[in-house]
Formats: C-alpha cells, sequence, structure tokens
C-alpha cells in the first residue's frame, strides 16, 4: 500500500499540539498514550533516555502505570509476561546486549502468544566494542517470531508505537511487536512532532483484552506453557499446532499492520505506508530498498538523480517481520534491477540480511532481477545522500552489467 | 533548507542549544531537526551537534557537512579544531571570544561573524561558563534566522539542570544585546 492511496482516503487532521521531541522521547510519549499498565525497563545506550523518559512520566503522573525496575534484562520481559498473563498491556525497550540477555524469554513471549510491546533502540553488535546505531541486534532476532517495524522518523515512531499495542492485541495476530527505531540518528535526533489527543487515541486503542488465550487467573486455572513436543503421545502433534499458529498470527499480522496504519491515517490524518513505501517507483527502470532513518537521506539522493535525468525509485521497508512478500512482489515487478541498502552484516551469505531476504521474494517473481547488496551506517557510521548516491550509480551498472557477488561496503573510506 | 553545527565543550551545553534552537524554530512554525554527534561524553572534551530548518518537511536525518552557519560557544576551541570545515562559501560565524575581529584568524569565504564575549557574562550571570544560551541570543542577533521571542518561549518551558530559568533569560537577553555583528566584504573588494 502506498502513502499516496492512504492520502486520498485521509480527513483533515483533528488539531494535536505541536512539540520538538527526540526519537527516544517519542516513543515514551507514544507508550503513554497507548495506557499500558506494567512497564518493566533496565537502561542500556542508545536506549536508557527513552526508559528515562518513560520513569519520569509515571513520576509525573502522567502515565498511570506500574514501573519495575529490574536488575536485567532477563528479569525484565520475565516479569512482563507475568503482567500480561494476568491480562496486564504491557511494555519495555531494550537494544543489543540488553537483547542478547533477554533471548530465553524473549523466544518464550513469542511462544505463549503474549503481546508485549518493545522498543528496540537499535545497536550495532558487538564485539568489535561500540555503543552506537546499526541494526544488527533486531536483525539478529528476526527470526524469533516477532513482529518487527522500523521507523523513518520521529513522528513514525510515535505513532507506530501506539499502533503497535493494537496490532500485538488483535485477536488474529496475539503476537509480540518491535518496534525498532534507529539508535542515535533517530533515538537523539530531535524533530517537529504532532502529538494526538489522549481522547482520540483512547477511542482508537478500544476495549483491552490480552490474556483471553492463556492466563494466571484463579478464576480461570490453567496450565500454562505445558511440555510438549518428542515423538510420542500427542506431543508432536501439539508442537506443530503452536508453531503453525505463531506463523499464521504473523501472516494474519500482515492484514491487520495494514488495517491499523489505515484506521490510524483515517482518525488522525498521518499515513505511514504499512508494509512497504514505494517513491518514485512508478516510472522507475531501477530502484535502492532500505530500511530505517537512513531513508530521508535516500528520498533526497533520489530527487537529485531524477533531477538528472535517471529513472531511479526506492523501496523502503517498514515491517521486516513478517516478511511482506506480496507486496515486495508488487513493487519488485516494476523495477529491472535492485540495489538494497542494509545496515547491518549478514555473516552467512556476506550481504546484508534485508538483501538476502530480499532475494527469497525475487525467487518468487519468476523474473531475473540483477540485484546487489550495499553494507553501510554500522555501529553508528552516517549514511548521506553522497552515499546513496554512490548506491544509485551503482545500481544502475545493473542494468547493463554483471551484478558483483560481494557486497559494497558504504563506509570503507570514510 | 539552513543548517547550522554547534562546536563546544562537553558540559557547555552545545548539544542542548541546538534542541533549544531547533525547539524554538518548531514555535515559530518552521520544521527543524537537532542531530546531536554522539562519542563517550565527557566534560571539556570537543562536542558537535547539528541543526537543519526548513519551511518544508525534512527528511535527512544526518551530520551536517557543509553548514551555512557555525556557532562556536567555546574560545578555546579554534586552537584545537577547525571550525571552518566544510563551512559554506559566504557563511556566517557566531563565536564566543574576548578577541576583536582583527586578532581571529578567519577564512576569507566567511561573510558574516557575531561576537559575544560569552565567558565572563555566563561567569557573572552562571558562576560557571556555560555559555549556550548567551550564544543562541548571539546568533539570533547575527542571524535573524530566530527570534528573541520564540527563544525565550522555549526556554520558559525547558527543564534545566545547571541553572535557574531566569538566569538563562537572562544569558539569552544579554548574548543578543552585547554581540558585535561584522559584515565582511573581502571578496566583493578583491
Amino acid at each position: 500500500m502506498s502513502t499516496a492511496t492512504l492520502e486520498k482516503t485521509a480527513p483533515a487532521k483533528p488539531k494535536q499540539k505541536v512539540i520538538l521531541c527526540e526519537g527516544n522521547e517519542a516513543a515514551a510519549l507514544g507508550v503513554a498514550l497507548a495506557r499500558p499498565d506494567m512497564v518493566a525497563v533496565y537502561p542500556i545506550t542508545p536506549q536508557s533516555s527513552l526508559v528515562e523518559h518513560v520513569a519520569k512520566l509515571i513520576a509525573d503522573g502522567r502515565m498511570d502505570a506500574d514501573i519495575v525496575d529490574a536488575e536485567g534484562e532477563h528479569s525484565v520481559l520475565s516479569v512482563l509476561q507475568g503482567g500480561a498473563l494476568a491480562g496486564a498491556r504491557t511494555y519495555t525497550a531494550t537494544c543489543g546486549p540488553g537483547l542478547a540477555f533477554m533471548f530465553e524469554p524473549y523466544f518464550r513471549t513469542s511462544g505463549m502468544r503474549l503481546p508485549i510491546v518493545m522498543t528496540i533502540v537499535t545497536r550495532d553488535g558487538i564485539t568489535p566494542q561500540s555503543v552506537w546505531g546499526g541494526h544488527q541486534d533486531a536483525m539478529t532476532v528476526r527470526e524469533v517470531g516477532w513482529v518487527q517495524m522500523y521507523c523513518e522518523t520521529v513522528q513514525e515512531v510515535l505513532d507506530t508505537t501506539v499502533m503497535a499495542f493494537r496490532i500485538a492485541e488483535h485477536h488474529d495476530v496475539m503476537l509480540p511487536v518491535n518496534i525498532c527505531l534507529d539508535g542515535n540518528y533517530l533515538s537523539y535526533g530531535a524533530s517537529r512532532t504532532e502529538l494526538p489527543d489522549q481522547a482520540d487515541v483512547d477511542e482508537f486503542m478500544g476495549h483491552k483484552d490480552v490474556n483471553w488465550h492463556v492466563a494466571l487467573d484463579p478464576l480461570r486455572p490453567m496450565a500454562v506453557d505445558p511440555l510438549t513436543g518428542g515423538s510420542g503421545g500427542k506431543g508432536p502433534s501439539t508442537f506443530v499446532r503452536y508453531r503453525k499458529g505463531q506463523c499464521k498470527g504473523m501472516q494474519n499480522a500482515l492484514r491487520v499492520i495494514t488495517e491499523v496504519h489505515e484506521e490510524w491515517a483515517q482518525k488522525f490524518g498521518r499515513s505511514f505506508s504499512p508494509l512497504l513505501e514505494e517513491y518514485r517507483l512508478d516510472d522507475a527502470d531501477y530502484a535502492i530498498m532500505t530500511l530505517g532513518s537512513m531513508t530521508g537521506a535516500a528520498k533526497d539522493a533520489i530527487d537529485e538523480a531524477r533531477d538528472a535525468g535517471k529513472r531511479v525509485g526506492l523501496i523502503k521497508l517498514k515491517t521486516f517481520s513478517p516478511f511482506p512478500v506480496e507486496a515486495l512482489l508488487k513493487s519488485l515487478g516494476k523495477i529491472q534491477a535492485l540495489g538494497v541498502v542494509d545496515r547491518s552484516v549478514g555473516f552467512r551469505w556476506n550481504c546484508g540480511p534485508m538483501f538476502q531476504e530480499t532475494m527469497g521474494a525475487l525467487y518468487r517473481l519468476g523474473r531475473h532481477v540483477p540485484a546487489m547488496s550495499f553494507i553501510g551506517g554500522l555501529a553508528g557510521a552516517d549514511l548521506t545522500t553522497a552515499h546513496f548516491h554512490r548506491v544509485i550509480d551503482a545500481t544502475e551498472q545493473l542494468l547493463s552489467n554483471p551484478a558483483p557477488i560481494e557486497p559494497v561496503w558504504l563506509n570503507e573510506n570514510d | 533548507m539552513y543548517e547550522v553545527r554547534f562546536h563546544g565543550r562537553g558540559g557547555q551545553g552545545s548539544v542542548m542549544a541546538g534542541g533549544l534552537l531547533a525547539a524554538a524554530l518548531v514555535e515559530e512554525g518552521k520544521y527543524a531537526v537537532s542531530i546531536p554527534s554522539f562519542g563517550f561524553e565527557r566534560r571539556g572534551a570537543p562536542v558537535v551537534s547539528f541543526l537543519r530548518s526548513s519551511d518544508r518537511e525534512i527528511r535527512q536525518f544526518t551530520n551536517i557537512y557543509q553548514p551555512d552557519c557555525i556557532i562556536c560557544v567555546d574560545p578555546s576551541l579554534v586552537r584545537t579544531v577547525n571550525i571552518f570545515d566544510g563551512l559554506k562559501p559566504g557563511g556566517t560565524l557566531v563565536q564566543a571570544t574576548h578577541q576583536p575581529l582583527e586578532a581571529l584568524a578567519i577564512p576569507d569565504f566567511v561573510a558574516t561573524v557575531g561576537l559575544c564575549d560569552a565567558v565572563p557574562i555566563a561567569l557573572e550571570i552562571f558562576k560557571r561558563p556555560i555559555t549556550n544560551t548567551l550564544m543562541l541570543g548571539a546568533f539570533a542577533r547575527t542571524t535573524g534566522v530566530v527570534s528573541l521571542d520564540s527563544l525565550r518561549t522555549v526556554l520558559e518551558e525547558s527543564d534545566f539542570r545547571d541553572a535557574g530559568l531566569k538566569q538563562n533569560l537572562l544569558a539569552l537577553e544579554r548574548g543578543y544585546n552585547e554581540t558585535v555583528v561584522h559584515q565582511i566584504n573581502r571578496r566583493a573588494a578583491a
């Protein structure tokens, strides 16, 4: 669904307060608007100011939630699992090493179908030691059954944070959701942001019902997460039923994400492409593909390249998990060559993870589209219009030359 | 698009100044983005932050390499950092210094210079050399890109860790009033 189609149906915006805020603050304000019952936190760079903002909102009485300052991320998510099972709307945020420390309950959350919302203020993987942004952390857990949406702007962080609860708690989804927001550039970058009215958000959120399927509830005693699997009795079929249900929930999420974004656009007058955005793609011969906050500079580079007569467009993924294969095939069907820019590394295939996943989708296109992988913006490195001009020029070469096997490392000489 | 790069030292509030200026521009109905550069922040180390302003939505969330204006809130920084790196020809310098224009090594391509002896004023007001709000006043005076009124409004809505609102409002005011602006026409004369 392109932005253009949504804009046609969007009514006039309701009156909203205009503020300047950074991405981490926008996430916190979005959380407050969604009215979670329980928040658990452990601070870690570049997420720290986000949970500090949340703690302050609670301390100032602007947010009515229990906050648990846990001793580590493993406890953070475990505590929230208990909260969700007891019927609470729950939230946390982490990144990089914190996400790694959280991994055991992280896997369990999607298996138990708990609609916990968690921001990943994305940070590159260590080691080499670094505390700066990159998508390596979120990419590393892309196969654990969480819905993952990447944001481009501060406004999108705020709006997506509210929407994430609706998506997670939808009965056809019932999966945990990550809002991925780029560490550094988006977490600390401040921009003009519209703050929706609480009453409007309350109306948008509707009725909360998060533990109808599995609960810690004395009135509904049940075994939660019983032992399954193995090779005898009902074990194998039970395990498959759980897994198939998770996959079904993920596929349903594609529809629900789209519906919730459409409803948001109707109510608040701001539309974001739910799965992916096409930018100047309709008459393009070739395209570049982006993810997250790098996209703004990439769009500016596309405009400049268009002014110079190049027939290039852009595809930005917002929803990375579930991977929006059908939507992407429609976009890929319009072009003859593709350059994919990743902010993380796929070690096994010697390319970016988004490139690798896009190759999977391209197989189903039934037509060869030469493509190449670009890796940049690692560990806080900047991705500017100049970098994207290099991406555009190299991708244009694919129209007449074979695609290189090796990735291009965009910040190699910075 | 108007682009500003702040230079300062950790603890002087140049990152906060970027945020305040962005907020003041938003207050005026403009679009603004402020991006702090990041490192292992420590007091006294050179730091930079970036600000973009435009009448249209700003899409780039990147650092700034060719600013229209440089605001340097620390008088000694120019000895260790090339603050002029990438400044556009015809660009503006807003500098905290006790020296007169003639004593400063300012490249030929700089067209406008605003000088403010901010440190003694800061010592007077805050008892510490925190020059950020002073230099926002100096910036408003030098460029006219932002109004003193909207800076005042934004200060009134801010939380200050190290000083009070009254002191910051006074610093802003004095920065504005005690800045000397020089238009340099070296290129035209040559």
